[in-house]
C-alpha cells in the first residue's frame, strides 16, 4: 500500500523568509501523524501545500499517492481540511454551511442529511442548526468547522489546530469521532497542534522548528530522548542554581521564564540532595518527561516561549470569553 | 462538467440568500436611483423641453436610471468575493475539488440576479417617470438588466479576482464606475454629446445597456430613433460579446489563483 503522505526535501520561500526549509517525511496509510512546534516554525504553510493551497517553491510532495503540484485536483478529492482561521460563512446558518460543504464534495442529499444529523449531534449544535453562523461563538464556530470537514469522510484529513480554544469535554468528543472515523474508515489524520496531550494520541509526531524537522518518532520514543524524571526547580537566582548543580551533581540544566529544568534518572533522591545542597530554593516538582520536555531539549526553548506565543494566549483567551457568553 | 455546474449554482444561492437577508441594504441601494431620477429627471424636465414629438426628459432618464442601479448593485455584489478572501471562506472553496472557474461564473450570476431584483423595484415605479409598461415590456426589460448586469458583474468579479485588499478594489472600481456611469448616455442623447466624446460613449458597456432599455420603452413613441443610437440587436450583441471576454477572463484568473 501506498503512503498517504510523502514529502521530500519541501521548502517553501516568503520572499526573503525560508518558511519551510527542506522538510522529509512520510505518513503511513491509516496514521495519525502530529506536527508539535511553536509560532511560525512553518506548521500551517506545509499543510497548505500539502493541501494544493500553496505552491513548493522546491521539492516535491504526494498525497494518497497524487503530486500536490501536478495532480492538484485528485489530492483535492482525497481529502478534507480544517483550516486554523475561521472559513465559515457567518451570514449562513450552521445547516446551509454544511449543505453547501456537501455539494463541492459531491455528496449525495441523502447521505449529507444523516452524516450532518450525526455530526452537529455529536458536536451538540443540534439545536443551533437553523441559527446563523454570525450568532456562534468561537468554540461552536470551530465545532462546526471540524464537523464539516468530516462531511465527506476524506481519506487523508488535515486538521490544522483543531481544538484551539475548545473546552476539555469537546475536545474529547472530538478525538473520539476522530479515532473513530480513524478506526472504521481508516482515514489518515495529518494534524499540528499545541495541546501537548493531543500529540499523545499521535502514532507519530514530527518537531518542526524554524522550518525544519528537528525530531521524528512515536511520542514514547521522543521521551527517551529526555533521560528519565524531570524535575522543575523555582528559585531566586537562577544561574546560581545552575552553576551549583553542574558542580556538585554533575548536571546540567535548562531555562525558561520562571523555572530550571533538571533531568535526571532517579529524580526522587536527587530532591532531597539538591535542596541540602542548594538553600535558595522555593519550590520543586518532579514529573515524567512530557514532549514539552523534549522540545526544550532539543531547542534550548520551551514551545510557548516563543515571542507570538502571547498571540496564541490572546486567541485562546478570546475564544473562552465567546464561549462564557454562549 | 457535472462539478462544475454544481459549483456555479451553489455559490449563486448563497449569494441570493444572503442577499434577501439583508432588507435594509436593498433599500438603501435603491434610494440613490430614486434621488436621480427624481431630482435630476423633474429639475431638468423642462431645460430638456424639445420639440420632438414622444420626447420627455423624465421617461428618457428613467432606462438611465434603470442602468444605473443595475451598475451600481452589480458592482457593489463582486465586494463580497475580497470579503470572502479576507474572511477566509474562499479556502473552502479553493481547497474542494471543484473547477476554480466556476467561482468567477457562480459569483457573476449571483450578482446579476441580486443586480436584477433590485432594479425589478425600479420597474414597478415605472408610473413615477411618467411610463406605462405592458406585462411584455416588462419581461424583455428584465431580460435585459440580465444581460447588463451579467456583463457589469464579470468587470467586478475579473478585478476582485485579482485584489487582495478592500482599497485596492474600491480604488479600481472608483476609477472605472464614475466614467462609466457618466458615458452610458443616462443624462444625455449620444447625438447631442460633442464629437470627441461620442467614441468614448462607444466604449462604455452600459451605454449599449441603456440604449438596449430605451429601445423597448421607447418601441412605440415617433421619439424613437432621436432617443436611441442603435437597434436592440446590436445592443444585446455587443454586451454579449463583452460579458463573454470578461467573464473568460475572470474565469482564467481563478483558474490561476494560488
Ligand atoms: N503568506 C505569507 N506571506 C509571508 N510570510 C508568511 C506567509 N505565510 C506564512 N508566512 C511566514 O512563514 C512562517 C511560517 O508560518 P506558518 O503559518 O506556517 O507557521 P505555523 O507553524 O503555522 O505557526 P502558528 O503556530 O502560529 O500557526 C512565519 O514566519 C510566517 O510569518
Ligand atoms: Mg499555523
Amino acid at each position: 500500500m501506498t503512503n498517504a503522505i510523502e514529502a521530500f526535501e519541501l521548502t517553501r520561500n516568503f520572499k526573503d523568509l525560508v518558511a519551510v526549509n527542506g522538510v522529509n517525511f512520510t505518513v503511513g496509510a491509516g496514521e495519525i501523524f502530529g506536527f508539535l512546534g511553536p509560532n511560525g516554525a512553518g506548521k500551517t504553510t506545509t499543510i497548505k501545500i500539502l493541501a494544493t493551497l500553496l505552491r513548493p517553491t522546491s521539492g516535491r510532495a504526494t498525497v494518497s499517492g497524487y503530486d500536490v503540484v501536478r495532480q492538484a485536483s485528485n489530492v483535492r478529492r482525497a481529502i478534507g481540511m480544517v483550516f486554523q482561521d475561521q472559513s465559515l460563512d457567518d451570514r449562513l446558518t450552521a445547516e446551509e454551511n454544511m449543505l453547501f460543504h456537501c455539494v463541492l464534495y459531491g455528496v449525495p442529499r441523502k447521505d449529507a442529511l444523516t452524516r450532518m444529523e450525526e455530526l452537529l449531534d455529536l458536536v451538540g449544535l443540534s439545536i443551533r442548526r437553523k441559527d446563523l453562523v454570525k450568532t456562534f461563538s468561537g468554540g461552536m464556530k470551530r465545532r462546526l468547522e471540524l464537523c464539516r470537514g468530516l462531511l465527506h469522510r476524506p481519506a487523508v484529513l488535515f486538521l490544522d489546530e483543531p481544538t484551539l480554544g475548545l473546552d476539555p469535554q469537546t475536545r474529547s468528543h472530538i478525538w473520539e469521532y476522530i479515532r473513530t472515523l480513524h478506526r472504521e474508515l481508516g482515514t489518515t489524520v495529518f494534524l499540528t497542534t499545541h495541546y501537548m496531550e493531543e500529540a499523545e494520541v499521535c502514532d507519530r509526531i514530527g518537531i518542526i522548528d524554524h522550518g525544519k524537522i528537528i525530531a521524528l518518532d512515536s511520542p514514547s520514543g521522543l521521551k527517551r530522548v529526555v533521560g528519565g524524571d524531570v524535575v522543575i526547580v523555582k528559585t531566586s537566582d537562577k544561574e546560581a542554581l545552575l552553576a551549583a548543580a553542574r558542580e556538585r551533581f554533575n548536571l546540567s540544566g535548562q531555562l525558561d521564564d520562571e523555572m530550571v529544568y533538571f533531568e535526571t534518572e532517579r529524580g526522587e533522591s536527587f530532591i532531597p540532595e539538591l535542596v541540602k545542597a542548594i538553600p535558595d530554593i522555593l519550590e520543586v516538582r518532579l514529573r515524567q518527561p512530557t514532549l514539552e520536555d523534549v522540545f526544550l531539549k532539543l531547542t534550548g526553548r520551551a514551545i510557548r516561549d516563543t515571542g507570538s506565543g502571547k498571540l496564541d494566549a490572546m486567541r485562546i483567551r478570546r475564544t473562552v470569553h465567546q464561549r462564557r457568553r454562549q | 462538467m457535472q462539478a462544475f455546474f454544481a459549483t456555479v449554482y451553489i455559490i449563486w444561492l448563497r449569494d441570493v440568500k444572503r442577499f434577501t437577508r439583508e432588507g435594509t441594504r436593498v433599500l438603501a441601494m435603491l434610494g440613490q436611483p430614486l434621488l436621480y431620477l427624481l431630482i435630476m429627471g423633474q429639475g431638468l424636465r423642462s431645460a430638456f423641453k424639445m420639440n420632438i414629438p414622444g420626447f420627455d426628459y423624465l421617461s428618457f432618464v428613467y432606462p438611465g436610471v434603470i442602468g444605473m442601479s443595475v451598475l451600481f448593485t452589480a458592482i457593489f455584489s463582486s465586494v463580497s468575493i475580497i470579503w470572502d478572501k479576507q474572511f477566509g471562506f474562499l479556502k473552502e472553496v479553493l481547497v474542494a475539488p471543484v473547477p476554480r472557474a466556476a467561482i468567477a461564473m457562480g459569483k457573476a450570476l449571483g450578482g446579476s440576479t441580486t443586480a436584477c431584483l433590485q432594479g425589478g423595484i425600479l420597474l414597478i415605479l415605472a408610473p413615477l417617470a411618467g411610463v406605462s409598461l405592458g406585462l411584455g415590456q416588462i419581461i424583455v426589460l428584465a431580460g435585459l438588466m440580465f444581460i447588463i448586469a451579467f456583463s457589469v458583474a464579470s468587470i467586478g468579479t475579473l478585478v476582485a479576482a485579482r485584489m487582495e485588499t478592500m482599497e485596492g478594489f474600491h480604488l479600481i472600481m472608483n476609477f472605472l464606475t464614475l466614467p462609466m456611469f457618466l458615458l452610458s448616455g443616462a443624462f444625455f442623447p449620444l447625438n447631442t454629446a460633442p464629437a470627441w466624446m461620442q467614441p468614448l460613449m462607444r466604449l462604455d458597456p452600459l451605454f449599449y445597456g441603456v440604449d438596449a432599455l430605451r429601445n423597448v420603452i421607447y418601441a412605440d413613441s415617433p421619439a424613437l430613433s432621436y432617443v436611441v443610437a442603435q437597434t436592440v440587436t446590436v445592443d444585446v450583441l455587443v454586451l454579449l460579446a463583452f460579458s463573454l471576454v470578461m467573464i473568460g477572463l475572470g474565469m482564467m484568473s481563478f483558474s490561476r489563483t494560488e
